[in-house]
């Protein structure tokens, strides 16, 4: 009775955390509030999807062409559509505010894009929907595989930025990108590869929500949401605080709906956002800004 | 012989007008009829509204059109039908402004309806400031005798949610006679307006009916992850499982209950389980399953116009509104011919008053809403969502306990 809240609790979390890490590097680094983001996760969800029914790929073995791919493609779209806006921005403040207007048009031309090619149907596919049984509760492979990923792109990432020299130079930009400038870091090298290390993430976090979500071209803005609660909880640029963050609001969801009411989870979740926001504006795992 | 002709076009022309006959003529005849419509093209309501609404009107305009239009009486010939289309987002306020702008700058000569109850209701007032027909096809409202009443442009083709809980209320009555089922039901719903609505309405029918409804609760929309609710159902011990989802949360519903093994024995879900998408990603597994709408299997009319959707959009219709809503634009389209021009107020009435031949069948409304027209209850049975319920000629059995699930 209660490892099974806590099992899809904790899987939940974690495909919370899977989706919001990409977020945290775009807007924590990349300094770019990405409107769109949610519309890169549909993407790559639908890429999954078209490999997976058209030519029959599976989306384990989907996610080696996506990902690298949207990495690809999101280090374009900083390169060409963002690096101007860096440009001209007087401040990190007016950047922000610049990227949100800008990302919010490109949300509507990737909007329009998957509704041209797929229309506005649901899909769903069946893929290792299989029960896997831990301690007595049953969980579903495919959202047991998430919650893996989950752990193993933010471990993996948390030690990559803390003990090596290009983590250690990203995390200089998110702190402050004008003086790591003064210890030689190219600092917009360095900020189109997180925001292209960000967009690869989200499309890994598409690809394995693809398998056991029913999305359509229009779910995008949900996903944004999301992430945006979760990245803002755990602290803007932090993947551990992602990854806690990410557990928090799923254990809290699942406990509600198991022991209080399933339709107080999205107030229940809600109240802890603002709990954070009152006690720690900078995040659980956030430090201040001066 | 020149004068002959002049002088026969001349008595034609005053035996015409002395006989009071239409004196609209060919030469008078508009070159177009303009259909104009909103609808969600984009937004939380889009997935609903390409499939069971906007492939009808793709395919009736591209059917009328290619017999070369409506035949209208008064100008003797067929007039092609233009469409003016615009997406709503999803909003109710957007769908207003795009059917008044539809009816005052495009000035179309009538409308189709938009998707879904609460954008039915909104846009209720303007089709009916402007005399407009308002066939809806996607609402289910307790409300819609009072509509009907109020607005007597509107027609509720789908009815209210009492009918649909009433027929599912006498199939479990019935089964719980001949002991098949236990007196106590699971009952889940998403907490917005379909869901609000149908547990409101199978709260007070399955009480009033002597079941106990041992688990009630419902979920915020966009939840995907049911494993707490379909725990909690399985332990209830109710033999009767009924979901008011939307389309997401009925697979993801469908998608735990297989994955834990839970099987009641009547297992009901929302909107969605009609759709495509639905046996394209259980397969199987969809045997037994009930929800609302339900086709005949043995209906030509129905059958046909499901290879006519495959071949326009290349899926199937969804199996509760969609014939529905075909075999409302055939009215639409009948009522219009037999009026013989583009007069509403006397399209309204023919609506009202007229027997129609339809996918369905013959369909003649009563109160602004059609009787006994369609299935309310079906189940999956073969690969066909199979009409169950009411208790009518043509009603398949229903098939109890729900087989297992296959792994």
């Amino acid at each position: 009775m209660f490892t099974e809240p806590l099992l899809s609790g904790i899987t939940l979390g974690g495909i919370y955390a899977l989706i919001a890490m990409g977020l945290t590097l775009q807007y924590g680094v990349a300094r770019i509030m990405n409107l769109s983001y949610g519309e890169s996760l549909v993407a790559a969800a639908f890429a999954a999807l078209w490999l997976f029914t058209s030519v029959s790929v599976n989306p384990l073995i989907g996610l080696f062409v996506i990902v690298p791919l949207a990495g690809i493609i999101n280090w374009l779209i900083y390169r060409i559509l963002l690096v101007p806006l860096v440009k001209r921005a007087p401040s990190r403040d007016a950047l922000e505010v610049d990227s949100i207007l800008a990302t919010f048009g490109l949300l509507f031309v990737a909007q329009g894009v998957m509704l041209a090619i797929f229309g506005g149907n649901y899909f769903s596919y069946d893929f290792l929907s299989i029960p896997v049984k831990i301690f007595g509760a049953t969980i579903s492979a495919s959202r047991l595989l998430a919650l893996g990923f989950a752990v193993v792109i933010g471990l993996a990432l948390y030690l990559g930025l803390t003990r090596t020299r290009a983590g250690t130079a990203i995390r200089a930009v998110a702190v402050d990108p004008v003086s790591a400038q003064l210890v030689a870091i190219d600092v917009r090298a360095t900020a189109a590869f997180a925001y292209a290390l960000g967009g690869a993430l989200v499309a890994a976090g598409g690809v394995l929500v693809s398998m056991f979500l029913t999305f359509n071209a229009n779910l995008g803005v949900v996903f944004t949401m999301k992430a945006l609660i979760v990245v803002i909880m755990g602290g803007v640029g932090n993947l551990l605080g992602c990854l806690v963050a990410g557990l928090i609001l799923g254990l809290t969801e699942t406990f509600v709906a198991t022991y209080v009411d399933p339709g107080l989870t999205l107030a229940a979740t809600y109240i802890i956002f603002i709990l954070v926001l009152l006690l720690r504006p900078q995040g659980l795992f956030g430090t201040r800004r001066s | 012989m020149k004068f002959n002709a002049k002088l026969l076009a001349g008595l034609v022309t005053a035996v015409a007008i002395g006989l009071g006959a239409p004196s609209l003529s060919a030469q008078d005849a508009p070159k177009s009829i303009k259909i104009g419509y909103a609808i969600s093209k984009t937004g939380p309501n889009a997935g609903g509204a390409n499939i069971t609404q906007i492939p009808n009107y793709q395919l009736w305009v591209q059917e009328v059109n290619a017999k070369g239009g409506l035949m209208l009486k008064a100008y003797g010939k067929r007039i092609p039908i233009e469409v003016v289309e615009y997406d709503d987002r999803s909003n109710s306020e957007e769908a207003v402004r795009a059917v008044e702008r539809l009816i005052e700058q495009d000035k179309v000569d009538l409308l189709f309806p938009p998707w879904g109850t609460g954008i039915n209701l909104a846009v209720g007032p303007t089709f009916h400031k402007h005399g407009y027909p308002q066939l809806t096809f996607s609402a289910v409202t307790d409300r819609a005798p009072d509509l009907a009443k109020r607005w007597p442009n509107s027609f509720w083709f789908l009815g209210t949610s009492k009918q649909y809980i009433d027929a599912l209320v006498d199939l479990l009555v019935k089964l719980r006679k001949e002991g098949k089922i236990n007196d106590q039901i699971a009952m889940v719903s998403v907490a917005d307006g379909f869901g609000i609505d149908l547990s409101k309405a199978a709260r007070a029918g399955f009480e009033k009916a002597g079941f106990k409804i041992v688990f009630d609760k419902s979920y915020p929309i966009g939840t995907q992850d049911m494993s707490p609710i379909i725990g909690e159902a399985q332990r209830s011990k109710a033999d009767t499982f009924v979901a008011f989802s939307y389309p997401p949360d009925t697979v993801a519903i469908t998608d735990q209950a297989r994955l834990t093994s839970y099987a009641p024995k009547v297992m009901f879900t929302g909107v969605g389980t009609g759709f495509p998408l639905f046996p394209q990603r259980f397969g199987d597994n969809v045997e037994g399953i009930i929800s609302l709408g339900g086709w005949s299997r043995d209906n030509k009319g129905t059958m046909e116009y499901r290879e006519k959707i495959r071949k326009l959009v290349n899926r199937d219709p969804d199996y509760w509104g969609s014939q529905i809503g075909y075999a409302s634009l055939q009215m639409l389209e009948q009522a219009i011919e037999r009026v013989g021009k583009i007069d509403r107020p006397a399209i309204i009435k023919e609506l009202q008053t007229g027997t129609f031949d339809t996918v369905l069948g013959k369909i003649k409304l009563e109160n602004n809403q059609p009787k006994d027209a369609f299935w309310l209850i079906g189940q999956w049975q073969n690969g066909v969502f199979t009409g169950v319920a009411p208790h009518r000629a043509g009603a398949a059995d229903f098939i109890v306990p729900k087989p297992a699930w296959k792994k």
